[in-house]
């Protein structure tokens, strides 16, 4: 029996989009690509690559801040959620945020 | 010139000036995010803020010039095996004794701390370890510890205050604690349980450089004194028109002298009959001296907040604090008279004198 050699398997890419100001402190950059199976990887990476976002959309226990969201594709995410090749990240600030100030 | 780090909801202000006159705002950091605390410390001129957004959480930011760039501090944070804990809110930076150290008092009531100048930040884990932590309990504020006092020339001592868990003493650097409870009298607990309870909300306390074993504290109805560095509380608001409040001050060179800002009560947290007084002792809390020339003395219902009244080190001592209607008032006279130093701010959230 003839058996292929498996291919290395590359971690998917998404699209993270960001806004002022986590765009300032991701050295101006608005959109940028990076790989994770989840959204929690992506996320990490996002602080990993910017270091400067540290603690600012996870918090030390790496959960995603009560008043920010994250949508993927459109759809509010979690830690867990699924990333699929070419997906489009979008982290905003919650309108319930910034109710103490 | 006179420098200010004055923090507010909506960003820390750097206001400059001379003393007697109004200030100029130097700088505004931080625009909409909360600065709870902003001070600067005196080896190595460091400046420091507390900063919590809405939406990203707390951080501690550094500069060695306020009207520039701000680093973020890599923590506070709760280690990972502290699991089901986040910092809320960073309420109180304070320089220790030995160089590069620096303590972060934190909600939920946590003590952190840095030993290269702020940069890096570590749980006190023998303090959070405490059998009795189960039993804490928040004050309005949540569980937060706002008050750290050093003593003088000794890294090894230090004492921290609780809302709303007491009095903390340690003698070793912080590897064991032991409660400073006696004589703290919770009148909002039956009177059954005020010997056994934890539930001691401490609202400020600070320490007498000059004489080290003497604190002054702050208490949820009552203003107390200790002589014997914190292990007993002996009452001393006899003279103030009420004993609730939160801002206080200890003159660095005169241990018998004190002053603290009174609210009506915890029901109502302004100015007494709508007149701004400073009250101030100068025998250690014996009899009490209103302040209040200069200062607004008709329907004038400010509150203060806990770290909102800061003093410069000089003598005369100068006195500054800010009212949460965006207001700061300072004295260059030690209280016995009061100028606007600048209104229409934010509300004021702390003050701190930084140069």
């Amino acid at each position: 029996m003839c058996v292929s050699p498996r291919r290395p398997r590359l971690p998917r890419m998404a699209v993270v989009m960001l806004r002022a100001p986590l765009k300032d402190r991701a050295d101006g950059q608005g959109q940028v690509d990076l790989p994770g199976d989840s959204l929690g990887e992506v996320l990490r990476e996002l602080e990993r690559r910017y270091p400067r976002l540290e603690g600012w959309v996870l918090d030390e226990h790496g959960t995603i801040r009560r008043h920010v969201n994250v949508f993927v594709d459109g759809e509010r995410g979690t830690e867990d959620t699924s990333i699929s090749a070419d997906a489009r990240i979008h982290v905003l600030p919650s309108i319930s945020g910034g109710s103490r100030s | 010139m006179t420098e200010l780090l004055v923090g507010s909801k909506k960003g820390l202000f750097v206001l400059r000036g001379e003393p007697g006159g109004p200030f100029d705002i130097a700088a505004r950091a931080f625009p909409g995010d909360v600065v709870e605390y902003g001070t600067r410390a005196p080896r190595n001129g460091r400046y420091f803020a507390s900063v919590t957004s809405g939406f990203y959480g707390p951080r501690l930011m550094y500069t060695d010039d306020p009207t520039g760039e701000w680093e973020q501090a890599k923590g506070p944070v709760f280690p990972e095996d502290i699991d089901d804990k986040t910092i809320d809110r960073i309420w109180i930076v304070q320089p220790g004794e030995a160089d590069g150290v620096l303590y972060a008092g934190v909600a939920p009531a946590a003590l952190f701390t840095s030993t290269d100048s702020g940069e890096t930040w570590e749980l006190n884990r023998a303090l959070w370890n405490v059998p009795t932590r189960p039993e804490w309990n928040p004050g309005a504020g949540g569980l937060a510890l706002h008050s750290i006092c050093p003593w003088p020339g000794d890294p090894q001592r230090l004492a921290v205050g609780i809302s709303a868990a007491g009095v903390w003493l340690s003698e070793d650097g912080g590897q064991t604690w032991r409660t400073g409870y006696k004589g703290l009298v919770p009148q909002y607990v039956p009177d059954e349980e005020r010997e056994t309870t934890h539930a001691l909300c401490v609202h400020n306390m600070h320490r007498a450089p000059q004489r080290p074993e003497r604190l002054f504290l702050q208490f949820h109805g009552s203003v107390y004194r200790s002589d014997d560095t914190g292990e007993t509380w002996n009452d001393i608001a006899e003279g103030l028109p009420s004993g609730f409040g939160f801002p206080m001050v200890v003159d660095p060179s005169d241990p018998d002298n004190a002053y603290v800002i009174p609210l009506t009560a915890d029901v109502d947290r302004v100015t007494p009959d709508g007149k701004v007084r400073v009250f101030e002792t100068r025998d250690a809390g014996g009899s009490w001296i209103a302040r209040g020339d200069g200062l607004p003395s008709g329907d004038a219902y400010l509150t203060i907040l806990r770290q909102a009244f800061g003093h410069d080190g000089g003598s005369p001592l100068g006195l500054y604090f800010g009212a949460t209607s965006g207001e700061v008032f300072g004295s260059a006279d030690a209280g016995a008279s009061w100028f606007s130093v600048h209104e229409h701010l934010a509300p004021v959230t702390s003050v701190r004198v930084s140069g």
